[in-house]
Formats: structure tokens, C-alpha cells, sequence
């Protein structure tokens, strides 16, 4: 064991890791010629970095290994530092357990594009570099590679955005991606602009030790906040995220939600916890503020929303709030000098990354199936789909059920922890912070029962009830890799539900590591038992409550099977449902997806920007009789009439004001470049 | 803390949730009995709400024909939600070591659990009564939850746990005082544990053909033994509930140790506490008309607010000093 | 010191203050105009307790005298004369339109929060052991502001502003024991006084402009309509 997770096993598992997802692309260079080397080359070469990832990882976390190296690439005087400890491994995993899962997943899905008349070498060159891309963000060492492996990250998913590229909607969506993207990536350049400028050196080790004033700390924090809160699609930065994730193929929209947005996560938490230093508490405000505001409004936009893809897009804005609550606690508890709660926080936000990536991915997988074998990503159009694919509705009710937060599945494990630090607000010394922790964490509750909602909608609408389309009522269920995929995901779910002591205890090391706190009693008291602060205090035993509810499903499984036998003479009648006797009932009598959310949209209107149309038109004869009855319902995401148009305004505006000096005639061009000449040799001289 | 971890223990804790499971039937058809004698009827026997389980347990299920697997498994996962929840408080003797198995944050993510299965359940058949019936439950518990939470906030903020048993010892040990911000915390559970299991004025447990009605609109397709555990753990909640607002806000003769005279002091003030509750809820149910379902968000942000205020009274009042 | 040292007397005027408190939300969010009022006597009537309270407390006999001012004006009296205005009026089983009554009840926390934080250094020189109440009773008055923003009927609008002056006396009584006997009795005509005038002001805006919806009341703007 030792040695399978040593230091030398580190390094070739990161190495083979890199390899194999560069030689993915490389290969997909020559899929164009036949498809079977994107299906059985460049997705198994994909799956290996995945798995070497993951190895690299519990190396990381197990044995606590680390190694830096200075590779013989980029500038003269600034070789490419590469370091691995234990909160690139951590991320490193995440980034492999989901490589992995689409390395299953794929092989059968680009099968759709054998009759498209898209390139599949694009695609496979493009998902190679992403991840290649994304390896290297979390393992670079100096501000030069980890900027270009952040580039590479955010070229090749814009590529993946508009890889079908024939639909309109999907280029525009690709480039509003784009546009964001690189905002983010200039306002992280000059985040670490300010670092270096006190530093005097680019490497992270110099900027780690660099010691900043106040001022330009907080500068600092501000422009990370935003340049990396662009890409983990924090509210109001947000508006690229349910545009561009569901255009992208399914599996790539899998790795854009349940890994892009982490790398995101890492890079603010890799910013804000190593390379600043020094946390003030004011910081956590304004993160959980944010965080708080992102989450609500990500459920709330999710719950108004019908395409599946869309829907799960705008929960990922909800889940990146969740980990932004956690921070902000953490880096409250930090800068108020009680780094044992600073971590708790710490440790509920890098779980509750964990758990989203899987999660995420799982029912972006599952989407994928639904949109591939029934044709359909509009929940309206769905139905019944538990007849038609049984495993599918198996595994997209684990991942329901955990990103709705309930127990025993990983999602709850995390929002409890958050709820934990936040209940620790009453050992802070402010009495405005400790009143103004629990509404935010009241918010994380809303926030928590809304997402339910949201998933008993989704479920319930597209798996359970009848199918409301031919497509749908014909889909067949995915092929045994899909499944496996799913499978693999939907495990990992429980497993870290069910296990959450055993989770801590990895994380322990990376906030050892980062920090140097610890969470020593949350393990204390064993694998059964997690006590964040003390066994008073509060506890909680998954495996306990595990346990409970599977002795609910024996109960099940039992009375099922002891009734066999009886069943066979006797079958259980089946009989019509209760129509109020008005005749059979039809698909179009099921309450529809709008139809679930309107509660909650007229309890909090206010909020969004609805526009509603009914069509009705009647007979002329019988006036009683309706001849067409048509409703229309649209929600416009309100920070774009907030945010977004003012600023689009503003820029036509000055762009306008701009354009005044282009006369079209030559003289005045002449002229201009003769009076910059001479205002330049004023300057000069 | 030491908590007392031998088999002697753990015996009581599977007996404890043996009395709690038998008692519910009997708690809700005391809430029932009451209001009978409040609207001049003749109340039905005190055991009838078994021979309803058991009458039910016997009979053949009918199964809708576009029912799945998970309208079978359902009635299973909310019962069991509710039996587990049912273990985790402490109805007679504090101190028990289930009572780390779930703090209070952990048996709302069980209600939420079960609730979460019941609405699946109430989509499955694709009527429009299922469904209006689920949306309008998850609606309702939407609300509720941060309500509720914010109780629970408050709670941890005077006895620093979220574990229910170490918060009954605390109050057991404390001494006498008027705390502002558990009155305010009464007040809001009060008005969340009535929305959360379905009584008057937020829902109306005794009609089935009514168009503002939530959870019997969701279980509208049960037969036979789904629907005895689906009716089982609605009275399990409202069981929960009340002992829940019983034994944290007047906590006064729960056994703090496990001897035989203990316990049975703890069983004969839980039955006059839950007496009492039982009864004011009949007579509440019976003054108070049901509200109109858009109204239910008024009255859980009238909830939501005593709770917040009680979490500021602790704050500025109690714990600023 | 903590909470539970404190002799039970005071915990018990500290619970009242958080009562009052909470009056000042019901207030917020009533709709109908009877229970507003009905919500304000209330309000007298805890701040009688109060009073009464705080004269056991510190034995000043003339806390006694307007502990009973209180009760007969405020829970009393002002309560009595509301209710008969609007039923002439007939406007007592009105409604008048809470804006956003959940946005509206989460800013009134944030204001109790925000009381909170402007208050906490002064805390720190006022004498008196029920010092924490001033917080209260200034959210008291913020929440009564806020109310007198939200609100269209001239006569919530009233109630509004009985309920700030209502505030302010029990700032004074929880912080300094009371005003001078002299200065009590004075405000406390004024506001007799005050809810006189105003019962007469009703009949003549609404002779005026047949409504008693003050947004009516913007003919004097230069912005037209």
C-alpha cells in the first residue's frame, strides 16, 4: 500500500496522468479518418490520465506525498514549476474520478456524431486539451503556467461550446462564453499582478511569501473574487453558465459543471488561502454574502426552468454558492483567530466540491442519455421514463437525491458541515456577525428545500408519470458502458454520503497541508461518528442512518419476496387511477413542469422577469367550446436587465461616441497620425 | 459525556421506539376524540386508529396501472424516515446513545428525506390530483424548513448543541429563568410543526375531496398496506412534533437516569404533556378556518419571523454581556 | 455576567422588551385596519407591564403614575377612539395593501440588526442593568418608520406614528427610568391631543378628496401625471 502511494508512485501517476491526456488529443488528430479511434484510442487514453489522476490523488491524501519540479519549457529566465501537495491532489482527483466516468460514457455517445456533419477530431483534440488544461491549473507553481494552462482550460471548452456549431444559439452562447472567459482570465492575471508587484517574482513561492498592505490585499482579494467568480459562475457573473453548459455535448457539459467550475473553486481557494495569506474577516462577509445570494438565486432560476440541461446548468450556479458559504465562514473564523472553526468551513466547502462534481456529473450523464435515446431535453416533453430505462432512473434518482441534500447521500454530509460552522458563529466576538451568520444560513435552508423541489420536479416529471411524446415513449435504455458510468458516479455518492468521517479525515490533510490546522476532533470518536467541534456539540452517524433507512428497503425487499410466490397465482391487480370520472386519463392530464414551479414562482415573482401570453381562441358556434388554448410562459434572468444591459448600453454608447472620429476622409487620418506624432514628440523630448 | 453505550442501553433504545411507534396511533386519535366532543360528536373508541391500521394491513393492494417501482417503494422510505427519526428524539430518558445518531439539523434532512419520497409518489400515477398535491407539499415545505431551522439555531445558540439530548439536559440543569428568545422559538415551531404535518388552518387531514388539500391530495392512490404505513407516518410526524415542542420546551420529568421509578415518571408526564398538546390542538383546530393555499406563505413568514426574532432577542438580550 | 444571573424581575421586563418587539412586527405585516389597531393596543399594554416593571424594579413611585397614563391612553383610550373614528369612517373592516409583506419583514430584521450595531458602543457608558433594551426600542422606532413608509391608509399611517412615539417612551423608560414626571404628562396630552386633531384631519381629507389613500395626496407635485 505504502508503496503503490509513495513519493517516486506520485510523480509517475502525475506524469502518466498528463501523458495520457495529451496523447488523447493527439491521437483524436486522425479520428476524422475513422471513428473507432476516437471510440476505442483516444477515450481509453482519457480514461487512463483519469485513473491516474485518482491515483495521484489518494497518494496525495493517503501518504501525504509531495514533489515540486521545474520543467525545461516557456521563458529563459522562467522554467514551467510544476508542485503537487495535497490540495492539487485533491483537485487532481476530482478532475480524474470524473475523467474517468466520461472516458466510460463517451465511446457510445459520439456515436450520434457518426451521422453529423461535425469533425470528430475537433471534438476529441478539443476534450484532450481541456483536460490536459485543467490537470496543469491545479499543479502549476508560478503565475506564467498556471495563466496558460488557464487559457488552454478556458480555448478549448470555448471550442467544446460551439463544437456544434450549425445552430445559431450555440455560437452566440459560445461566444458570450468566450467574452466572459476572458474578462476572468484578465482580471486573474492582474489579481496576481498585484502579488507579484510586492513579490518582485512570479513563482508562487514568491508571492507566498510577498507581505501586502491592506489596500492592496484587499485589491487583490477583489479582482481574484472576480476573476475567478466569472468561471465558477458566481451571481451576477453568472449569465454565461446556463447559456454555454447545456449547448456542449452532454459529457462535456459534465466536465464543464462537475470539473471547470471546481478548478475555479481551487484557484480562488489556492489564491485566497496560500498565496495571500492573511484573511480578514470583512472578506467572509462579502463571500458569503455573494455565496448566499448566488445559491438562492441559482435554485430559484433552476426551478423556473424546463430544459433539463439548462435547469441542472443554473443548479451548479446554486451548489457553487453553497461552497462560497463555506469559504466565507472559514475566512470569518480565520481572520477572527479561531482557526479550528476556520477549517470546519474549509472542510464543509472542499467536501461540498467533491460532492457536486460527482453529483453534477452524474446527472449530466444521465441528461445525456435521455437527450441521446429519447430525444428530448425538454422536461415538458418527457414522462414514464422509469419503464423505459430502469438503471438510467435508478442512478438519476442517487444524484436527485444527493444535490437535493438529503440524508444519507453525500450532499447532505456537506450542507451539514456548513450548517455546523455556521452555528459556530456564536463564539465570534461581533454580536452584528454572530445575528448576521444564522440568516445566511437560513438562506442555505431555503436554499436546501427549494433544490428538493426542484429535484422532485425534474424526477417526477421526466422518470415518473407517462410518457408525453412518441420519442420518449420508445427511448431505450443506454448502452452497458453509459450504465457503467453512471454507475461509478452514482457509487461514489453513496460512498461518500455513508462515509463522511473517512472523508474529513482526507481533508484533514489538505487543510493541514494548506493551513496548517488540522480538524482533529471531527475523526475522534471513529469511522462511525462525525463530531465536527465536540460530541456535545453536535454529531452525526451516517453509517447509523444509513442503516435505518436501508432496513426500510429490506422491509421492502422483503414483503416483496415473501409475497412472490403468492403473486404468481394471485398478481397484484392493477387498475385504472381515479379520474373523477371523466374517462381515462391522458399524458397531457399530468401536472407539467411549469405547472409544479407555479407556487413558487408567484411566491417569489418579484424576483424574476416573467412574460406570459395565452392564446384562446374559441369556437364561433359554441362559444363554451375552445378551438386552441395556448399558454406561454418565459423567464428572463433578472441580472441581465440589471447588469448586463446597462453595461451594453453604456459600451454602444461610448463605442458611438468613438466612432466620431472616423470622418472616411483620408485627410483627417493623416492628420491624426501627424498630431500623434507630435504629441508623442513632446512627450519624448 | 459519558454516554452509556452497553446492551442495557441500546435494548432501551429500541423499546423507546417500539412506545413511540405504538403510541402515535393513540395520539391522533386523541386529537381527533377531542375535537369530536368540541363539534358535538361521538368520538370513536380509543383503539379504532389500530383497527384502522390493521383492517388496512389486511387488505389486497390495487395498484394504479401506470404505477413504478417507486410508488411501491415509497410508503417503505417515509415510514422509515419517520420510525428513525422516532428513535433519534428522546421521548423518555435523555442520554440514550441513538441520540447522536441525528442532531436536530440531521431530523430535518429525515423529514425532508420522506417528504421527498411522498411527493415522488404523489407524480408517479400522473393524475393532476397527485401532482397539484406534491407541488403544493414541497411548496409548503420550502417554506417551512428555514423556519424551522432558525428554531433549531436559536436552540444551539443557548444550549451551544444541536443534539437534542444534550440540549434537554442543559434546560434540566439550567435554572429558572424567562428567556425571551425560547418564547419566540415556541411560537415559530408551533406554527411550523402545524404546517409540517398537515393540520388546519395549513392543511385539513380529515377530507379527501377538497381542492386545497396537500397530503391526502399525494396519498390519494394508496390501498392496503401502502396506505397504513402512509398513514402511520403522518401520525409518527405528528407524534414527533409534539414531543418534540413537549420535551425541549418544558423538559421537567424526562428520566435522567435509567431506572425502572424514573422512566415511569417520564411515561406519566409525557402523557399529561401530550394530553394537553393533543387537546390544544383540537381546540385550535376547531376555532381556526382553513386558509387559502397562497396564504400559507404569510403564515410561515409570520413563523419565519418569530423565530428570527427570538434568534435577535438571544442575541442582543441574552448573550451580550 | 450572564443572562441567568440576572434577578428574574429583569428577565422578565427583557422578555417584555422582546414582545414589544415583536408587536412592532405584527404591525409591519397587518393588513386590515381593526387588527392594526387592536395590535397597537396590545403594544400600550405591554409597555404598561414594562413600566410597571421597571417602577418594582427601581421603586421610582412616579414610574407608576405613567405606567398608568400608558394603559389608560395608549392600550385605552387612543385604541377606543381609532376604532370609533373608523367605524364612522367605515373603513374598519379595510384593507390597506402591504407591500411585499416577506421582503418588507426581512428588512425590518435587517433593521433590528442594524439597531444592534449603532447601538453597541453606547452601550458600553449607559448605566442600568436594562441597557440591552435600547437596542429594542430603538428598532421599535425604525420599525415604525418603515411602516409609516409602507403604508397608504391615513389611518395605519397614524397608528404608525403613535407606535414611534410609543418607541420613544419606552427607550425612555428601559434607559433612564423614565422622563421627568413634567415631561411625560406633557407628551403624553400631546399625543391625546394629536389623536384628537387627527380624527378630525380624516373627515376633512376624505371631504376633500373622498379617500382616505394618502397617495392621493400628490396634487401639490410639480410632476404630472
Amino acid at each position: 500500500m505504502s508503496a503503490l502511494f509513495g513519493l517516486a508512485a506520485a510523480e509517475s501517476y502525475v506524469a502518466v496522468a498528463l501523458t495520457a491526456s495529451l496523447a488523447s488529443a493527439l491521437v483524436s488528430v486522425l479520428a476524422n479518418r475513422s471513428s473507432k479511434i476516437l471510440r476505442w484510442l483516444a477515450f481509453p487514453l482519457l480514461g487512463i490520465g483519469g485513473l491516474a489522476a485518482t491515483a495521484a490523488a489518494l497518494a496525495a491524501l493517503l501518504g501525504a506525498s509531495e514533489f515540486a519540479v521545474e520543467l525545461p519549457f516557456g521563458l529563459p529566465w522562467l522554467h514551467w514549476h510544476l508542485r503537487f501537495d495535497p490540495l492539487a491532489g485533491f483537485f487532481l482527483g476530482i478532475i480524474g474520478l470524473v475523467t474517468l466516468a466520461v472516458s466510460a460514457y463517451g465511446p457510445s455517445y459520439v456515436r450520434e456524431y457518426d451521422r453529423r456533419p461535425y469533425s470528430r477530431a475537433v471534438l476529441g483534440i478539443a476534450t484532450g486539451l481541456f483536460v490536459t488544461g485543467m490537470q496543469l491549473v491545479v499543479l502549476a507553481d508560478d503565475t506564467f503556467v498556471f495563466m496558460i494552462a488557464w487559457e488552454l482550460m478556458s480555448v478549448a471548452s470555448y471550442i467544446l461550446v460551439a463544437y456544434e456549431h450549425m445552430e445559431s444559439a450555440n455560437r452566440r452562447a459560445a461566444f458570450l462564453y468566450l467574452l466572459m472567459a476572458q474578462i476572468g482570465a484578465v482580471l486573474v492575471l492582474l489579481s496576481f499582478g498585484v502579488l507579484a508587484a510586492f513579490a518582485g517574482e512570479f513563482t508562487f513561492t514568491a508571492l507566498r511569501a510577498a507581505s501586502l498592505p491592506p489596500f492592496w490585499a484587499s485589491l487583490a482579494f477583489v479582482l481574484a473574487l472576480l476573476g475567478f467568480g466569472i468561471k465558477a459562475g458566481l451571481v451576477p457573473l453568472h449569465v454565461w453558465l446556463p447559456e454555454a453548459h447545456p449547448v456542449a455535448p452532454s459529457y462535456i457539459s459534465a466536465l464543464m459543471s462537475g470539473v471547470m467550475l471546481k478548478v475555479a473553486i481551487y484557484g480562488f481557494v489556492r489564491f485566497l488561502f496560500d498565496l495571500l495569506g492573511d484573511l480578514h474577516w470583512s472578506w467572509g462577509i462579502v463571500l458569503l454574502f455573494i455565496g448566499s445570494v448566488s445559491a438562492l438565486y441559482g435554485v430559484l432560476y433552476a426551478l423556473m426552468q424546463h430544459d433539463l440541461k439548462r435547469l441542472l446548468a443554473y443548479h451548479s450556479v446554486e451548489n457553487i454558492g453553497i461552497i462560497y458559504i463555506g469559504l466565507g465562514l472559514s475566512v470569518i473564523f480565520f481572520g477572527s483567530d479561531l482557526p479550528a472553526l476556520g477549517v470546519l468551513g474549509l472542510i464543509a466547502a472542499l467536501y461540498h466540491t467533491l460532492n457536486h462534481a460527482l453529483f453534477k456529473s452524474l446527472l449530466f450523464l444521465g441528461a445525456g442519455v435521455i437527450a441521446q435515446r429519447g430525444h428530448e431535453r425538454n422536461l415538458e416533453h418527457m414522462g414514464g421514463l422509469i419503464a423505459r430505462m430502469p438503471w438510467t432512473a435508478l442512478f438519476f434518482l442517487i444524484g436527485c437525491i444527493s444535490i437535493s441534500g438529503l440524508p444519507p447521500l453525500n450532499g447532505f454530509a456537506s450542507e451539514w458541515l456548513t450548517f455546523q460552522a455556521a452555528l459556530q458563529a456564536a463564539s465570534l466576538e461581533s454580536g452584528v456577525l454572530r445575528a448576521v451568520i444564522p440568516v445566511t444560513a437560513a438562506m442555505l435552508a431555503l436554499t436546501g428545500a427549494l433544490a428538493a423541489a426542484c429535484f422532485v420536479k425534474v424526477y417526477g416529471v421526466s422518470f415518473l408519470g407517462q410518457a408525453r411524446t412518441r420519442h420518449v415513449r420508445h427511448a431505450r435504455e443506454a448502452s452497458w458502458n453509459m450504465l457503467a458510468a453512471q454507475a461509478l458516479l452514482a457509487a461514489l455518492c453513496v460512498a461518500f454520503g455513508v462515509l463522511p468521517t473517512t472523508t474529513v479525515e482526507g481533508l484533514n490533510r489538505v487543510t493541514e497541508a494548506l493551513t496548517g490546522v488540522a480538524l482533529a476532533s471531527a475523526t475522534e470518536r471513529g469511522w462511525l461518528w462525525l463530531t465536527p467541534v465536540a460530541p456535545d456539540v453536535a454529531s452525526y452517524s451516517a453509517p447509523l442512518v444509513s442503516l435505518g433507512v436501508g432496513l426500510a428497503l429490506a422491509a421492502w425487499a422483503l414483503i416483496y419476496l415473501l409475497l412472490r410466490r403468492r403473486r404468481r397465482t394471485v398478481p397484484v391487480p392493477r387498475r385504472d387511477a381515479w379520474e373523477c370520472g371523466f374517462g381515462p386519463l391522458s399524458p397531457r392530464m399530468q401536472y407539467t413542469s411549469t405547472a409544479f414551479a407555479m407556487p413558487i414562482r408567484e411566491i417569489f415573482r418579484p424576483l424574476f422577469r416573467i412574460r406570459e401570453e395565452s392564446v384562446r381562441a374559441m369556437d364561433p358556434k359554441l362559444p363554451t367550446h375552445p378551438l386552441e388554448l395556448r399558454y406561454l410562459i418565459h423567464t428572463d434572468d433578472l441580472s441581465a436587465e440589471l447588469f448586463y444591459r446597462p453595461v451594453e448600453h453604456q459600451a454602444l454608447s461610448a463605442s458611438r461616441l468613438a466612432a466620431r472620429i472616423q470622418t472616411g476622409h483620408l485627410r483627417h487620418y493623416l492628420a491624426y497620425s501627424f498630431f500623434t506624432l507630435l504629441v508623442l514628440l513632446w512627450l519624448v523630448i | 459525556m459519558a454516554r452509556d453505550l452497553s446492551a442495557f442501553a441500546w435494548v432501551l433504545v429500541v423499546l423507546q421506539t417500539a412506545v413511540f411507534v405504538a403510541a402515535a396511533p393513540l395520539f391522533a386519535g386523541w386529537v381527533k376524540r377531542i375535537k369530536c366532543y368540541l363539534q358535538n360528536r361521538r368520538p370513536p373508541p380509543y383503539l379504532q386508529p389500530y383497527r384502522d391500521l390493521r383492517k388496512l394491513l389486511t387488505k389486497e393492494i390495487v395498484l394504479a396501472r401506470t404505477a413504478s417501482p417507486v410508488f411501491r417503494i415509497a410508503p417503505y422510505v417515509v415510514c422509515g424516515t419517520a420510525v428513525l427519526a422516532a428513535a433519534a428524539i428522546p421521548l423518555l430518558a435523555v442520554e440514550l446513545p441513538v441520540s447522536a445518531m441525528a442532531d436536530a439539523i440531521v431530523l430535518v434532512g429525515l423529514f425532508a428525506l420522506g417528504r421527498f419520497f411522498l411527493a415522488l409518489a404523489g407524480l408517479d400515477v400522473g393524475t393532476a390530483f397527485g401532482g397539484m398535491g406534491s407541488s403544493r407539499e414541497m411548496m409548503v415545505a420550502s417554506l417551512a424548513e428555514p423556519a424551522m431551522l432558525m428554531v433549531v439555531f436559536t436552540w444551539s445558540m443557548v444550549a451551544a448543541s444541536t443534539n437534542l439530548s444534550t440540549v434537554i439536559s442543559h434546560t434540566l440543569e439550567m435554572e429558572l429563568a424567562i428567556r425571551p428568545s425560547l418564547l419566540f422559538a415556541l411560537l415559530a415551531l408551533l406554527l411550523v410543526g402545524i404546517a409540517e404535518t398537515g393540520r388546519i388552518p395549513v392543511d385539513n387531514p380529515a377530507t379527501h375531496l377538497e381542492l386545497t388539500m396537500i397530503h391526502e391530495a399525494m396519498i390519494l392512490e394508496y390501498t392496503g398496506r401502502h396506505l397504513a404505513l402512509m398513514e402511520l407516518a403522518a401520525q409518527l410526524k405528528l407524534m414527533i412534533y409534539a414531543v418534540l415542542v413537549a420535551n425541549l420546551f418544558v423538559p421537567w420529568g424526562i428520566a435522567t437516569t435509567l431506572t425502572g421509578g424514573a422512566l415511569a415518571a417520564a411515561a406519566a408526564a409525557l402523557t399529561a404533556k401530550l394530553a394537553f398538546l393533543g387537546a390544544a390542538l383540537a381546540v385550535g383546530e376547531t376555532a381556526v378556518a382553513k386558509m387559502r393555499v397562497f396564504r400559507v406563505a404569510t403564515f410561515l413568514a409570520v413563523a419565519f419571523t418569530l423565530a428570527l426574532v427570538g434568534m435577535l432577542s438571544f442575541v442582543i438580550l441574552e448573550a451580550s454581556r | 455576567m450572564s443572562y441567568l444571573d440576572l434577578p428574574l424581575l429583569e428577565q422578565a421586563i427583557l422578555t417584555l422588551a422582546a414582545l414589544t418587539l415583536a408587536s412592532a412586527f405584527a404591525l409591519l405585516a397587518q393588513s386590515r385596519v381593526v387588527a392594526t389597531i387592536h395590535v397597537f393596543a396590545v403594544q400600550g399594554f405591554l409597555l404598561a407591564a414594562i413600566t410597571v416593571l421597571v417602577a418594582l424594579d427601581t421603586g421610582e413611585l412616579h414610574l407608576y403614575i405613567s405606567a398608568a397614563l400608558t394603559l389608560g391612553l395608549k392600550a385605552l383610550f387612543i385604541p377606543w377612539l381609532l376604532v370609533r373614528l373608523a367605524r364612522q369612517l367605515h373603513i374598519l373592516r379595510d384593507w390597506d395593501t402591504v407591500i411585499r409583506p416577506g421582503i418588507t419583514l426581512l428588512g425590518a430584521g435587517a433593521l433590528v440588526i442594524f439597531c444592534y450595531s449603532v447601538v453597541q458602543p453606547i452601550e458600553q457608558y449607559a448605566a442600568g442593568t436594562t441597557r440591552d433594551a435600547i437596542a429594542l426600542s430603538l428598532a421599535v422606532v425604525m420599525l415604525s418608520l418603515l411602516m409609516l413608509v409602507t403604508r397608504r391608509k391615513a389611518v395605519t399611517q397614524v397608528v404608525a406614528f403613535m407606535a414611534l412615539e410609543n418607541g420613544m417612551f419606552f427607550a425612555a423608560v428601559t434607559a433612564t427610568q423614565g422622563m421627568p414626571l413634567v415631561v411625560e404628562l406633557g407628551i403624553a396630552f400631546d399625543v391625546l391631543v394629536a389623536a384628537v386633531i387627527f380624527g378630525v384631519f380624516f373627515f376633512h381629507i376624505r371631504e376633500s378628496i373622498e379617500s382616505l389613500d394618502v397617495d392621493q395626496l400628490n396634487r401639490l407635485s410639480e410632476h404630472e401625471e
